[in-house]
């Protein structure tokens, strides 16, 4: 199996920042928030490796740092501290020392974002094509007919009739709006997807309808996947491998059957028992 | 056949320490057994020593608490199932390592043919190949033709477990872990059960089976292993730490 992504150390501090901040935060003292000098210590020393083919989940409440890992690989967010190297057609990249335009070029060409609020993935004053298309010219795909078609493919893999292509987002439901989403964010076949809490607030058929159409697309594309959850029925249907999050740290990571089955921290214990 | 050592399971004891109650169950304690190709090894013992236990950990759905579960590869390689990393797990589930649990997990809103081909499809076989073997295993399984289009959601104890069993001899994996195999079924649908895992070992497949029937383990095990509950009950948490 190749690796395609490899998280070391990756964190993430909101304030000025102290020499304390690491010592004094994290689940042991059940906070975030560094008593010192009141920086937000959002992420700490993540690590892990994503493979090809497969989803990793992150599963954690609010607050508990596994958006903000995310969006510092999505380069949403300048981490504080860590690397992480992106291994891509025979290339090694160190994604936090690259500069804007070659983190440009990786987020629009290689990978691919779905958040949970479609006003951040979606461009709202363009059409649902449009979306597609501004993407694809991003990646230098400029002939009219061919993004058409692309976009009419990518939208009928995602179940948004084609018809409706040019059509506002607004004008469509949420899980439409997801769906809309998932379409741009494959557009360029990315080998890399992230996925943050893509179902959360969707009626419960239309999140079934959406995890069924993630999982087809990692059976057929291969496509390797970050989870982003707090919802235990998403992992448990998704994630090979999860990790478990807490006051911005990793406190627990395993095979999804064993953090499920033989929790080994008290925080997943009481949060898997809960979910029973 | 010559029959090779396939699995060794050494010293494996697992208990479990829960926290909100501030106690440690224990589980399996200081397991010895060994598995070999062509044969079946059976687990036999009452209820809470620790049986399943033992086949969660070599599947690593649970972890260790002291031990080590010597698995030989295809390859020749003999890998630590408590040590190896997570990437060579889900590769060897993928794989070699096969496992038929007492109730079906399966992905909802798939049919049943399909729930029985994943292992296939998983290991890269065409679609259509995979769903003519998995539905050949489903008619080996007694499993009514009707149902295979339709997911295993609705169905009765009995048929989940046929499709649990067919999902997992397809796959002819070459370590089978079993847990009672034959618990919910008719006396039909065991004699077919039987025969496949029959024909499993004379296909060279390792197997490690839990049983309760002496009857059962009589006729189909070439190995017995007896499990006594551990001998003492839980402790507190901290008594251990």
């Amino acid at each position: 199996m190749d690796e395609v992504l490899s998280v070391r150390g990756l964190s993430k501090r909101y304030g000025q920042g102290c020499p304390a901040c690491y010592e004094l935060t994290g689940p042991r003292f059940e906070t975030n928030l560094c008593p010192r000098c009141g920086s937000v210590v959002a992420a700490h020393d993540v690590s892990f490796s994503l493979y090809q083919g497969e989803i990793l989940g992150i599963m954690g409440e609010s607050g508990s740092g596994k958006s903000t890992a995310v969006k510092c690989l999505y380069f949403d967010e300048p981490p504080s501290a860590g690397s992480a190297e992106f291994f891509d057609q025979g290339e090694a990249y160190q994604l936090f020392d690259l500069n804007n335009a070659q983190q440009r070029r990786l987020a629009n060409q290689r990978f691919g974002m779905v958040y949970q609020n479609p006003h951040l993935g979606l461009n709202f004053d363009i059409s649902a094509g449009g979306n597609i298309a501004e993407r694809l010219l991003m990646s230098n795909v400029d002939n009219y007919a061919q993004i058409r078609q692309r976009a009419i493919s990518l939208l009928s893999r995602t179940e948004v009739l084609a018809e409706r292509m040019d059509e506002m987002p607004r004008n469509f439901s949420g899980g439409m709006q997801q769906r809309v989403q998932i379409a741009k964010a494959l557009a360029t076949n990315p080998p890399l997807l992230f996925l943050d809490e893509v179902t959360t607030g969707l009626d419960l058929s239309v999140q079934a309808a959406i995890l069924d159409l993630i999982l087809e697309i990692q059976q057929q594309s291969r496509t390797s996947m970050i989870v982003v959850t707090h919802d235990l029925g998403v992992i448990r249907l998704l994630a090979d491998r999860t990790l478990v999050m807490k006051y911005g740290r990793v406190i627990e990571s395993g095979l999804t059957d064993q953090i499920l089955e033989d929790p080994q921290h008290a925080y997943t214990q009481r949060l898997v028992a809960s979910a029973l | 056949m010559k029959q090779q050592l396939v699995l060794s399971v050494e010293g494996y004891s697992k208990a479990f320490s829960l926290h909100e109650q501030g106690t440690v169950i224990p589980s399996a304690k200081d397991v010895n057994l060994q598995v070999y190709s062509a044969s079946l090894t059976a687990l036999v013992g009452p209820t809470g020593a620790g049986k399943s236990s033992i086949l969660k950990g070599i599947y690593r759905t649970y972890l260790a608490t002291s031990g080590q579960l010597f698995y030989t590869m295809q390859s020749g390689k003999r890998v630590d199932l408590v040590q190896a990393d997570e990437h060579t797990i889900l590769t060897l589930r993928r794989n070699e390592i096969g496992f038929v649990t007492q109730f079906l997990h399966f992905l909802p809103r798939q049919p049943t043919e399909l729930v029985v081909a994943q292992p296939l499809i998983q290991r890269g076989r065409p679609v259509e190949e995979a769903l003519a073997v998995a539905r050949d295993m489903l008619a080996a399984m007694n499993l009514p033709r009707r149902l295979w289009s339709i997911s295993p959601a609705t169905f009765s104890g009995g048929e989940k477990q046929r499709v649990n069993l067919a999902r997992g001899l397809v796959a002819k994996p070459r370590l089978l872990l079993l847990d009672e195999p034959t618990a919910s079924l008719d006396p039909i649908t065991c004699e077919r059960v039987l025969r496949q895992i029959e024909e499993l070992k004379k296909e060279g497949i390792a197997m490690l089976a839990i049983f309760h029937q002496p009857e059962l383990v009589k006729r189909i095990a070439d190995r017995v292993v007896e499990l006594e509950p551990p001998l003492n009950g839980q402790t507190q948490l901290e008594d251990i730490a």
